[in-house]
Formats: structure tokens, sequence, C-alpha cells
């Protein structure tokens, strides 16, 4: 992986950015519900949630260097917890959600007992994705196995929950995961206000999120990250313990995609197998990639982007849309590894007025740096 | 008993395919630190193969010719990706996951433009199709044939790396790159080499693979995963690490799903995998190295 540089503080004033940030929230919270039907507002919201994940996948990958090709499971924790709290309130109490009235379970599975409790589950949407993703990273980590192991690790267990959701299908709804969600904590989501609500929870969420990932980024744990990626012998050498640095990024990241699934399902009304798997996990990834890795506004972007040319595309043309993710991939990361943000970087010192002093070439990361032993 | 030893011949039988692929993998991974997500792609390849030739040949032989065919188209392909992509992304390794899985998933679209999305049946020939009855165990013909293959290519691939010129400067240049660049060895032909061989061994296995169930677009996805997790665990660049540890994974796989469930027995597996990582973080076998991490 080429070493990012730090992202320089200093190109926008700080109350130029609060106004930037000012600006795009209020196009998100006022004018799009405005505009928009309802149709393509639940789209938008959609986008939002998945803008959440990639915020999330930036901090482990583009700032701690770290590429997860997991967190479509940890998506699908923040999802099924949620489907299975809305679920139980659709059914009423004592009853049972109907997919296992379908396939012949009689009894409340003790699984399912607590997310009849709101908090129980929404905490759970949040805190059981962290607590897994830091139980891996703290496991993977302590022994301080290659990189990319963590890649091949969590793409396996991602792989492992997708199967394992189908194959228990009194518990999880097997194939076809959570269907048919109609209400949140009591509200009917066919009804346009309620769903206008849950658009604006969503894009509130989504610019706390980011205020989160920002603050951390610009911290001294931010900076201590940003070293661990880019040399972790050194940091090491220095006196911190990388595993606590990276296991505590991976974490939040892995809460942020629990919080995104929570928030998918009550927008889109299903959490399925097919949302958790491999492919998602890695589809993921390529937001952020093609964003920008190591920006934060290029994650969201990127998100956004690829997610409504999908939409548009793969609607028009099913096949073209597959060939053309996979040209996206392979031309985003064989020529373009800081993504679109890195171009636009590059465009505005060749173009821009003002003259930006060359970046120091920072020292090969530990992986490049370590000879093909 | 029975039931005991069938369990241990189907754990054999996925364990030695799963050997065939991940030996490719094990190969451009501990060489060229290349994370090859388009290694199922090549597997899909030799699969196709084996169908393709079956239309032209008959049943009868097409299986056999298909096997050195399949290794030659997958190996190929796997030299065209070296050439045209991997090679500008050497020391990236995580870039080069995400690059080849872009590869995949174009690879993939082909095959559904070419054959159809729907998955193809090869019929395995005639002379594969009995059973042999041992100690009350039913031994397909057809998945001894495979385990026989398996047997063939890795004691052949053994031989090449060990007696042969060419393997030796393969396992120089996994060894040390530098040392063997500076030596006068041309690396980069030989990462060509190693490409090539890896690619058609999946090949292989992917002809393997189509005596064992239908042939899609996604066979290679399905297998590439666990081919993954043998390679973690047998240790980058190792023969033997990737015998062993694909022949337990596979045990393993068979006999917990044997006991509880298929959907259970993944998430077993992996539990066990990442304790084993607590033990030998570096693998089965670890090549001596003094470079850091």
């Amino acid at each position: 992986m080429t070493a990012l540089a730090v992202p320089k503080l200093g190109t926008l004033t700080p109350w130029k950015r609060r106004g930037i940030f000012l600006a795009i929230g209020l196009v998100l919270v006022v004018v799009a519900p405005a505009m928009l039907s309802g149709f393509r507002l639940a789209l938008l919201g959609k986008y939002l949630c998945f803008a959440i994940i990639a915020i999330g996948i930036d901090l482990a990958w583009g700032y701690g260097g770290m590429l997860t090709i997991g967190h479509g499971l940890f998506f699908g924790m923040g999802g099924y917890c949620m489907g299975m709290l809305l679920k139980l309130q659709e059914a009423g109490p004592g009853k049972l959600p109907d997919f296992m009235v379908w396939s012949g379970v009689e009894k409340l599975p003790a699984l399912w007992k607590p997310f009849g409790s709101p908090v129980f589950a929404l905490s759970a949407a949040i805190l059981v994705p962290m607590a897994v993703a830091a139980a891996l990273g703290a496991l993977i980590f302590r022994r301080r196995v290659r990189g990319a192991y963590l890649a091949i690790l969590s793409q396996a267990l991602a792989a492992a929950f997708a199967i394992l959701l189908i194959g228990q299908q009194g518990v999880t709804g097997g194939t076809n995961g959570l269907t048919n969600v109609t209400t949140f904590m009591g509200y009917d989501l066919n009804d346009p206000v309620n769903q206008r609500s849950v658009y604006l929870l969503i894009a509130v969420c989504l610019g706390i999120m980011y205020l989160l990932a920002r603050q951390i980024v610009e911290s001294r744990y931010g900076r201590v990250l940003m070293a661990v990626r880019d040399r972790e012998d050194r940091v090491r050498f220095l006196g911190y313990n990388p595993t606590t640095v990276k296991v505590i990024a991976f974490a939040i990241s892995a809460g942020m995609a629990g919080l995104a699934g929570a928030l998918f399902v009550p927008v889109v009304g299903i959490i399925s197998p097919a949302l958790v798997g491999i492919v998602p996990s890695i589809e993921m990834v390529i937001w952020v990639a093609l964003g920008g890795r190591g920006t934060l506004v290029g994650a969201v972007l990127g998100a956004l982007v690829v997610n409504y040319a999908k939409t548009t595309l793969s609607e028009a043309y099913p096949a073209g849309w597959l060939y053309l993710q996979g040209l996206l991939f392979v031309v985003v990361m064989a020529f373009a590894p800081k993504g679109v943000a890195g171009i636009a970087k590059v465009l505005k010192e060749r173009f821009g007025g003002r003259k930006v002093p060359p970046q120091p070439v920072s020292h090969q990361p530990a992986e490049a740096a370590e000879p093909a032993t | 008993m029975d039931a005991f030893l069938g369990q241990v011949f189907t754990g054999l039988s996925v364990g030695s395919v799963l050997i065939l692929i991940a030996l490719g993998l094990t190969f451009t991974f501990g060489q060229m630190n290349v994370i090859n997500m388009a290694h199922g792609e090549f597997i899909m390849a030799g699969a196709y193969t084996a169908f393709v030739l079956q239309d032209l040949i008959g049943t009868d032989t097409s299986l056999v010719v298909a096997l050195p065919v399949a290794f030659v188209i997958a190996g190929t392909l796997g030299l065209l990706l070296e050439l045209v992509l991997v090679r500008r992304l050497y020391g990236r390794p995580l870039d080069t996951l995400l690059v080849t899985w872009g590869v995949s998933l174009m690879l993939q679209q082909l095959a559904r433009d070419i054959f159809g999305a729907p998955n193809v049946q090869v019929r395995a020939p005639g002379w594969l199709g009995g059973s042999l009855h041992l100690a009350g165990a039913t031994l397909s013909y057809s998945r001894i044939f495979i385990i026989g293959l398996v047997v063939v290519s890795v004691v052949g691939i053994w031989v090449f790396l060990t007696r042969l010129p060419q393997g030796a400067r393969m396992r120089a240049v996994m060894q040390n790159r530098q040392l063997a660049s500076c030596s006068g060895l041309k690396t980069h032909s030989i990462d060509r080499l190693t490409f090539f061989i890896g690619s058609g061994l999946a090949g292989i296995a992917g002809v393997a693979l189509t005596l064992l169930g239908s042939t899609g677009p996604t066979l290679g996805t399905n297998y590439i995963v666990d081919a993954f997790l043998v390679v973690v665990v047998g240790g980058l660049g190792q023969l033997r690490g990737a015998v062993i540890a694909a022949v337990a994974l596979g045990l393993l796989n068979a006999f917990v799903e044997f006991s509880t469930e298929a959907s259970i027995a993944r998430v077993a597996v992996f539990v066990a995998i990442v304790a084993f990582l607590q033990f030998r973080p570096q693998g089965l076998f670890v090549m001596k190295s003094r470079a850091l991490t």
C-alpha cells in the first residue's frame, strides 16, 4: 500500500469548513426532503446509511491501514438486531414474527427474547459489532500476523456469517432474511411523514458520525493511528502499543457499520444474508477506494456516487453494471489509489494558483518495505 | 465405522482439491505478495474448459484431454493478469486484492455472457461411473480419481521445485528476492512463471471440481475463501504447509458438518483457525528470515 500523506488541515480555515459542513447539512436535511419524492428520499436515505459505513471503513482502512472485507458482517449484525426488534414490535407481545410461523417455529428462540426491548436492541446493534470486531482485531493484531491476513480472515468471517444466517432458517429467516418491516417504534413506515422522520434521523446520524470521525482523525490518537498505518514498527519502538491503537479504530469502525445497519432496516424494510456476505463487503470497500481513502469527505462522496450509479445503471443495463464495477475497481486501485479526492488534489496542485509545497515522500510502510520473504 | 470412513473420504477429496487451489495462491502470495482474488475465476475457466471439450470430443476422453488444456488456458489467463495489471502493483498486497477482485467480477460476467447464468453439467466419463466398496463405505471412483490426480500434481510440483533449475530459481526468489536478483536471476520472468504455474493448477482444480458438482460463473468464489484460509494456516509459499492445511481443513469441515450441520461448521472452522493463529501466527511452516515482523 502506498503511504498516504497526513491530511493537510491548512487548506481551508476552520470557519470555512464549518460553513461547508452546514451548507451540505442544510441541503440534506431541508432541501432534499422538500424536493424529492418519497421513493427518491428513501433511496437517498439508503445511500446515507452506506455513507456511514464508508466513514467507518475509511477510519479503519484509510487512516489505520487495516483493510477489512468484513464490514458486511458488522452492518448485518446491526441490521439483524434492529430487524429483530421491529419484527417483534410488529408481531405484538407474546406473538411470533410472521416468518417463524411459516417455518413452523412454535416458541420464540432464546436469542430473540431480549430483543423485544428497544434499549437492548439498539445498544446491541452498535455494541455487538464493536465487541466482535474488538475480539477479532485483538486476536489478529496481538500476534502481529501480517496485515493482509485481516482482509482474508474478515472476509472468511463475513462468508461464514452469511452461511450461518441462511442455515438457521427458523431463527434468522434464512435466505429471505427479515422482510416486510412496516413499523418503526410503533410508527407506520408507509406514512410519508414517518418516512421523512426516518430519513432525517439517518441524515443527523451521518452528520454526527462524520464529526466524530473528524474529531478522532484530528486528535492525538488519530495521529498515532496514521503513524501505525505508515510504519508500525517505529510506533512500537516509540513505546506505543499498536495493537490497542488498531483495535480501537477497528471497533469504532465496526460500530459505525452496525449503526448503519440498524438505520438501514427501517428505511429499506429488509435485511437479508445477501447484504452481509463477501460481495457487499467488498463493494463497501470500493466506495471508499473510489472516493479516496484517507479523506472522510471522499469516503462519503464515494458511497453516494457509486450507489447512485449502481441504482441508475444496474436498472438500465444489469450486465453492463457488473463490468463497470469491475472496471472501476481495476482502474481506481491500479491507477488512482487515492481515489477521486487524490485526483482532485493532483489537479489542484498542477493547475491551482497557489503553489502547494511538495509533500515530503513518506517512507514505505512496513508491508511494502518488507522483502517477499 | 463405515460412516466414519465415508467422512474421511469426503474430507480428503474436498481437501485435495483445496490443495490444488491453495498451491497457486500460496506461491503468488509468498513470492510476490500478491493476493489474487481472480484465482477463483481460473478455477471456473478450467471447469468451463472441461464443459466445452466434452461437446467437442465426447465425454470418454474429454476429461483427460481437459486437464492439460485447462492448465494452459488458466495459466495463460494468469500470465495475462500478471503482465497487464499485477506487475504495476508489486509491494501493495492489499491493492492487488481489490484490483484482482475487480478482474474476477468482470470474468464472472464474461462467463455469464458466454455460457449463460444457469449452471452447466459436465458428465463424468463412463469409466468413472461406479464406486468402490471398502469396509462398508462407498468410495466413488470420481473422488478416488480426484485424490489420485492431486497426488500426481503435488508430486510433480515437488519434483519441479526441488529437482529442476527453474524450481530452484523460484524458491530462491521466494526466500529472498533482493539476494536472488543480486545473484543475477531475472526475478520478473520467474514471477511470470510462478503466476503461470499457480494459475494453471487452479485450472486443473476446476476440471476436478466438475466431477463433484455443476459448473457456474460463481464456482470459484465458493472455494477461494477456503483456499485463502489454507494459505494462512499453511504458511506463505509452503508446499508442505498448503498440503497439510488443506487436508486438515477438508477433514475438519467434513467432521464438524457431520456432527452438527454445514452452517455451523463454517463458523467452527473459522474459530479454530483464529485460535490456531494465536499459537503460530505465521502458519504451520515459516520461511526463516531476519526481516522485521
